[in-house]
Order: structure tokens, then sequence, then C-alpha cells
């Protein structure tokens, strides 16, 4: 229960990886800390719950990673998903602050699994949680337990009430009844606003409908929206989000991991009207994993559908639904609801269209193609005539969205008129859009969340216990 | 293995995982799902008898309930391994002791002891059965004959044996062909089975009743189990002692075979004892809870076999010395008879488990990244 006449020296907004990471530092650093998630218990951890790594540079192998992974390496990659669209020196900070995280983590309740050499073609550049965000959730929460970190859940903070550039008092619900709580310092670690289809349908129109969306239903953006309404600035394009292909039967909210399909590249995928509408084999699926989501957005009803062969269906990581499978193309296309003479002609005219090619070879770009096609596919094509069938439908998944707040190297958040606010800071997917402006580098969403939520919670209660 | 709901419901759960794959450093379950895309009755009862219960998996699992999914690996599998062992019992009308487990091994201690007091009093004078006979040799036979201790002893024990072995081969083929056994396979799993690898979530240790990680399951089994093992080698250097040294029991309090006894019936009373007591604190959504009587008779019978060890080693000089024996021999008669027919049988099944995990670890895991 929160204590209405009490000042805290910090409060936390938020209960994902970036909210206790705050929380716990603060706390160690001697401050008076209240977290407010807005989950209940059962779901907290907002979508940190569903990671299951983070990526850190290193130089030498570890524990957990295997080779090396130096930070031009890092900084190379993140320029590249981002297309230029991130701040260096805070880029460049968050990488290096990464090769520090561990020790810290461990000390803090969080395990790891082993590396493993070679399997896993990310045992290099990430580090793998045991058992995954919600395990490493657990842990933190224990943790800020301990400390005594004062938790409340099922309590959503409304508003920072924010005058001249500080924030003065806090309302939130507690428990559905109204409070005004008072910090000396607030970290705003509320996640992106991906579950607020109402804000999402301002730049997607009645598409969101058939969205799903991956993670919490708890990131509604209240934080953020409130925020960008008293001058704070903003970061990164409100309109944008990073959106994967997933298993249309996926549940609305909290599918989490398991609905993704990677059934792409070996598979021909047509939309509602039985037409091809983009390259499938245009690169390794990881590479082209984000950008599906969006190409299906663009189809009619927001859906498409994965149809591949008995050859080709061993070839990829089973969905946790099961494939539609039927012994002719026409008795797929029924059970799928599509026009059976369509997907016919469809999957004819592709099969006629690829080339006599190389070995097929699923493990790298193998140049086997069609020809005379539009869109043509450029890898893995192979004729799709060995029974039984295999479709699965296809949905677009948002992971989270882009617009943010805009902060400093101290975490702490800037006006419209570039002043950092006096007592007001924010870490993970509410500021992310400063160092991940555009596309997405696995792992990396949980860097950033851990390093600036220690940076948040340190500042923090440096300033509050001034 | 049979369709059952536990095993259909399992499966849906287990490819769950095999689309998640976020537990694969908790425990070898994970592993051996991964090698699999389709699952057959017999690998859901291999993995189901994998399952060391440990409740990491349901801890870490963000579809855990209140998630519509309602993964929940350990109770799930609990209700597939004891599925198995009825399954797999033999002879095959007594896979009906798995039902309510609880009473019916209670029941059996009971009629056990009942028996053989009876028998002790009624064939013995009450002089001999409460006549204090001091530590001379061979006192202990006075009150029961070596041979009939030594017939009955070796035919419920044999038949168990029996019924175990059988029950062991079902299993194994249940699962379907596999590598041959290797030496190397077979000392791993001995590793796995001697040091409790898989209890205990990777390293870190059992979710008791929190996401807290604890040892404390872990070290109460080794006690049991150990403390079992000792009881065992002390019944045996007795024998050894009778049969081929010519040395009779009673033997001295720092004999061999008492000090083996002794240090071994303490370790079986506080890790069972421990065990029964945790089985009460236990969060109960990651458990059966129908389970429990079973679990819990099998537990106090094993602290009472150690108890009335202990107490017949104190009072054999004395007249209660029959008395003592036949409580304790009752006990012993009951967990002979009930081996096969007890939560007992998890020991052979999930040794088995571990050896043909051991034996198709170098298989390649399905699926990429
Ligand atoms: C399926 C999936 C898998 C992913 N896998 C990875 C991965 O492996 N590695 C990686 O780095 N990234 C991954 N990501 C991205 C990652 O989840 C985010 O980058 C990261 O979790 C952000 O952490 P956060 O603490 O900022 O936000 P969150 O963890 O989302 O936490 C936000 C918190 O704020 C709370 N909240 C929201 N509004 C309010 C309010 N008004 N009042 C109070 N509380 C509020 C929410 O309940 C929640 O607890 C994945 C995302 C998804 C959806
Ligand atoms: S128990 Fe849950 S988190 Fe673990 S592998 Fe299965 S589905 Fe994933
Ligand atoms: S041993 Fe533990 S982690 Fe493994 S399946 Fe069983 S309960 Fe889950």
């Amino acid at each position: 229960m929160p204590i209405r006449d009490k000042t805290y020296d910090v409060l936390v907004a938020g209960g994902g990886n970036a909210a206790l990471c705050a929380a716990i530092t603060a706390r160690q650093a001697g401050a008076s800390v209240i977290l407010v998630e807005s989950a209940p218990k059962a779901f907290r951890g907002g979508n940190s719950r569903h990671t299951r790594n983070l990526r850190a540079m290193h130089d030498k192998p570890n524990a957990v990673l295997t080779d090396a992974y130096t930070e031009d390496e890092y900084w190379d990659d993140l320029l590249r998903v981002t297309g230029g669209n991130t701040d260096e020196s805070l880029a460049r900070m968050t990488i290096r602050a990464s090769s520090g995280l561990f020790g810290w983590m461990r000390a803090n309740g969080v395990r790891f699994q082993p590396s493993l050499t070679g399997t896993l073609n990310l045992g290099r550049t990430n580090a793998f949680f045991l058992g995954g965000g919600k395990a490493l959730v657990n842990a933190y929460y224990l943790t800020a337990a301990r400390l005594g970190v004062e938790i409340l859940y099922d309590s959503e903070v409304i508003s920072l009430n924010m005058d001249n550039g500080a924030v003065r008092s806090i309302d939130i619900t507690w428990r559905g009844f109204p409070e005004t709580l008072h910090a000396r310092c607030v970290v705003a670690s509320a996640g992106g606003f991906q579950a607020n289809l109402d804000w999402m349908r301002q730049y997607w129109g009645d598409a969101v409908d058939n969205f799903v969306i991956r993670g919490t239903p708890y990131n509604r953006g209240g934080v953020l929206r409130n925020m960008l309404g008293q001058g704070v600035a903003a970061i990164g394009d409100p309109t944008q989000c990073h959106a994967v292909a997933l298993d249309a039967r996926a549940p609305k909210f909290d599918g989490g991991i398991t609905t993704r399909l990677d059934s792409v590249p070996f598979s021909v995928v047509v939309n509602r009207n039985g037409d091809r509408f983009y390259d499938e084999g245009e690169d390794v699926w990881p590479k082209r994993y984000a950008i599906w989501g969006r190409l299906i957005a663009q189809q009619p009803e927001q859906i498409a559908y994965s149809i591949c062969d008995a050859r080709a269906f061993p070839l990829f990581m089973p969905s946790v639904f099961p494939a539609i499978v039927a012994d002719t193309l026409e008795e797929l296309a029924m059970k799928l609801k599509l026009d059976p003479a369509k997907l016919r002609d469809t999957i004819d005219a592709f099969n006629k269209a690829v080339k006599p090619g190389q070995v097929f070879d699923g493990s790298k770009l193998d140049g086997n193609a069609t020809e005379g096609l539009a869109p043509n596919k450029t890898n893995w094509a192979r004729a799709v005539d060995k029974p039984p069938f295999y479709g699965y439908p296809l949905r677009p998944g948002i992971t989270f969205t882009y617009l943010g707040v805009r902060v400093n190297d101290k975490a702490q958040v800037l006006m419209d008129n570039g002043k950092p606010t006096g007592n007001l800071f924010a870490s993970g997917e509410i500021m992310a859009g400063n160092i991940l402006g555009k596309g997405y580098l696995a792992g990396f969403g949980m860097t950033i969340g851990t390093v600036f939520g220690r940076i948040a919670g340190q500042e923090a209660a440096r300033r509050a216990r001034n | 293995m049979r369709e059952t709901d536990a095993v259909i419901n399992a499966r849906r759960e287990i490819e769950v995982c095999n689309a998640c794959r976020y537990c694969e450093g908790f425990c070898a379950v994970f592993p051996a799902i991964e090698q699999r895309r389709d699952f057959t009755a017999g690998d859901i009862s291999y993995l189901a008898n994998l399952c060391h219960n440990c409740r990491g998996c349901y801890y870490a699992c963000q579809y855990a309930p209140p998630h519509q999914w309602g993964i929940n690996i350990p109770a799930t599998l609990a209700e597939v391994r004891n599925e198995s062992y009825a399954e797999y019992a033999w002879p095959r009308p007594l896979a009906r002791t798995f039902q309510r487990n609880g009473t019916l091994l209670s029941l059996a201690a009971a009629l056990c002891l009942a028996l053989v007091l009876f028998l002790g009093i009624r064939l013995n004078s009450a002089t001999n059965f409460f006549g204090a006979h001091g530590t001379q040799p061979e006192s202990f036979y006075t009150i029961i004959p070596l041979p009939v201790l030594q017939a009955v002893g070796i035919a419920s024990f044999g038949f168990s044996l029996l019924a175990l072995a059988m029950g062991a081969r079902s299993f194994w083929r249940d699962a379907g062909p596999r590598d041959k056994v290797t030496p190397s396979a077979l000392g791993i799993a001995l590793w796995d089975v001697l040091t409790l690898k898989n209890l205990g979530g990777g390293g870190n240790g059992c979710n008791d009743n929190s996401e807290a990680f604890s040892m404390r399951r872990r070290y109460l089994h080794h006690a049991m189990f150990y403390g079992f093992l000792l009881c065992f080698a002390a019944t045996c250097t007795g024998f050894v002692y009778h049969s081929f040294l010519g040395w009779p029991a009673p033997y001295p309090f720092l004999s061999l075979p008492v000090l083996l006894g002794t240090v071994g019936g303490i370790g079986l009373i506080a890790g069972s004892v421990g065990m029964v007591a945790m089985r009460f604190a236990d969060d109960p959504v990651p458990n059966v809870a129908r389970l429990r009587g079973g679990d819990v008779a099998l537990l106090l019978l094993l602290a009472l076999i150690a108890v009335t060890g202990l107490v017949l080693l104190a009072v054999r000089a004395t007249g209660a010395m029959g008395l003592a024996m036949s409580i304790h021999l009752g006990f012993i008669l009951a967990f002979f008879l009930m081996l096969p027919y007890s939560k007992m049988v998890h020991g052979v099944y999930r040794t088995a488990a571990l050896l043909r995990r051991a034996v198709e670890r170098t298989m390649k895991p399905l699926g990429g990244e």
C-alpha cells in the first residue's frame, strides 16, 4: 500500500526490465524507492517477460558468450539496421556499458545459460537468460523486495504532474482507486504504446483490428503520452512499429515468442486473393523476419498464407499451432478459405517459373530462383508439388513502437527546448528510439533497458539524496 | 502408453515448449524435446519420467496459469508419470494399485505389521517373545528363525525386483528404438542419478513455493537416498559377516553393520521427514494434489523403517526386543512387497529415462534457431 504523506526519493513508473534495473540501482544507492506496475503480479514484467537474451560486447570468450564481439562490430551492426537513425554517442556509450553488465545482473539474481559453441548462431553476440525473460524478471523482483523497494501491482501511473520542468507529484490508481504520491525523482520505464489500439488506429486505421500484439496488454503508453503532453521532447517516428509475421491464430495479446513463424523462406506466400506479393527468398530469415509484418499489414484484410509441401515442411521450427494439412492444393485452399482455382494457378505458375538450378541449401542463400514472375523468389525456390501440402495463416505481429522521449547520457528526459528536466529520467523502450530509431537488433532492447535503467537509477538516487 | 487425456494435454504443452525453448538450460527434458517434432505417447512417457519435478520451468514460463494457455509442465508431467507407473505395472492387473496409492500403501503396512506381530507372538512362547536375550549371538533368531527370515526376505524382494525389471522393460520399449547403450552413456546416466544433476534447474536449485531457488529438496533427497543405500549396505555386511565369516548378529555398536545402519537410518529419517514437510509447504499449482497421499505414505514408511530400526538397536538387549523386531520387520516386509507398486518405481523409470537421454545426447536438435 502506498504511503500518501511520504516523499519517496525515487518513484519508478513501470515494472519491466528497465524499471527493475532502475529501482534496484536506486535502492542500492541508498534511496527509498517505490515501483508502480500496472499489471497484476501474475503478468508483471511487461514485454521483458517475453524476452530471452541480451546483446553484449566482449573482447574474449566468457562463461556465456563465445569468441569476441567488439565495439566497432556492434556499432556497425547497429548502423546497418537503423540506417543511421541513431545517436552515435549514446549508442557507443550503451555498447561499451553492455560489456560490464553480467556481474551486476548475476549479483542481482539473473542466471545465464552456458555458452553453446556453434549450435546457435547468436551464441557469440547474445547472452541467454536461464529460463528466459520471466525468470529474469522474477529474479529482479525478488532482489527488489529483499532490498526494501516498495512494489505496487495493479497500479497505473496516470499523470506525472510537471511544473517548471520538474515533476511535483504523481497521480496513480492503486487497485482502481485514485491516489497522489510524492517523489523527489521519477524514472519513467513504462514501455511503448503498442497495446493501445486506439492510439495505433490514428496511424494505421482499422487495420489494427487485425494486428496481433505480441507482448503485454499493459503497455498502453499512458506515461509516454502524459509526458509528451507537457512539453517533453519526442523522439522516433510515431507511425512506426516493429512488426513481424505471426501465426494468425495467435492470441490478441501476450502470445510471445511461440507464435512466430519461420516458414516464409521455404514457402510460397499468397494474400487473401491468392496472389503472391513479395520475394519470399530475399535474404536469410533473421534478416527479413521484421519486414514481413509490414508487408502483411499492407495486404487486404491484413492476412497472408504461407504454403509449402512435404519437402519444405521439416526445414523450419515448428509453430505452436499445427499446420493446416491437405493432400491436394485445392483441398488446402478450401481449408484456408482461399479460391482453390486461384491458388492452383498461382502455384502452377510458380512451379513453372522455377529455374533448374543448384543444390538446394536451406542454410545459405542458395540462388535457386524463379524467372519471369512478378515478384520472383530469388532463393530456395523449389516446385511445391510433394503432398501433403501445408498452410499457415499469417498476420502482422507488433513487438514495440518507436515513439519515445528524448534523453541525454544521464538518462535525463529533455524538454522541447532541449533543456533537461530537473528530476525526470527514462529508461527502456520508452527512450529506446534515441538509439534505435529504426529496425531492430536481436537482444538490443534488453541491453538498452539494463544500461539506461542502471544510469537512471543511479542519477535519480544521487539527485534525490542531494 | 495409451492416449489418455493427460497424454494429450502434455503433448499440447510440450509442443508449446518446442516452439519456445526458453527453458532448455534447466534440465534434460527440454533438449530431449528439441530433438523431436512429433511426440508419440511413448515419447511423452519418456519425457515425463525424465522430469525431476524441480518446478523451474513453471515459474519461468510466460504462459503459466493464469495465462490462457495455462502451461504447467511439472504438474502435467507428474500426471503422465503416475499414469505411466500404472501402465508399466507387472503383473498387469496390479496397475490399479496406483489409483489410491496412499491408502493402499498404508493398508499394506498395517497388514504386514499385524501379520508379523501375530505370528511372532503366536509361534513364540511369551517368555521367549518378551524375554530379555541380552546380546548373545543369534538372539534375533530365537524370535524368528533365520531360515524363515531369509526365505520371506528373498521371496518378497526377489519378486519385487522381477516386477520392477518387467516394468523397466515395458518402459524402455514404449519410447521406441534407440541406439546402442554404450559404457559412456551408462556412466553419464549413473552420474546423473547419483548427483541428481537435473534436480535443481541448471544448478541453481528447485523452486519450492516461490520464484526463489533452493537446494533443500536436492539435499533432502540425497540424505534419504544415501541413507537408504547405507542401510542396504548394513544389511549386506551383516549377511557377509554371518554367512561367510561366521559372525552372527547382533553386532556391537562400533561394528561396521551397526555404524552403517545407524548413520543411514538417521539420513533416511531426516530426508524423508523433511520431504514430507516440504510436500505440505509446496506451492500447490505446479503439483498434483491427488498424488500427495502416495508420496507421503511411502516417505513415512521409509522413515518408520529407519525409526524402528534404531529403536531395535536401542532395546535389543531388553525384553522389548521381540516386539521391536517384529514391528521393524513388519514395515520392511510391507516395503519389499509394495516396492513395485509405490512411488519407489520412479527410481527405476527415471534411471532408464536418463540412460535413454544419455544415449541420444549426441543427436542434433531439430529446427533452426
Ligand atoms: C515476444 C517478444 C520477444 C522479445 N525478445 C527480446 C529478446 O530476446 N531480447 C531483447 O533484448 N528484447 C526482446 N524483446 C524486446 C523487449 O521486450 C523490450 O525491448 C524490453 O522488454 C523493454 O523493456 P522495458 O522495461 O522498457 O519495457 P517492458 O518490459 O515492456 O515494461 C513496461 C512496463 O511498464 C508497465 N506500464 C505500462 N504503462 C504503465 C503505467 N501507466 N503505469 C504503470 N506501469 C505501466 C507495464 O506493465 C510493464 O511492466 C522482445 C519483445 C517481444 C514482444
Ligand atoms: S515451460 Fe514455458 S517458458 Fe519453458 S519452454 Fe515451455 S513454454 Fe517455454
Ligand atoms: S525437471 Fe524441472 S525444469 Fe525440467 S521439466 Fe521437470 S520441472 Fe521443468
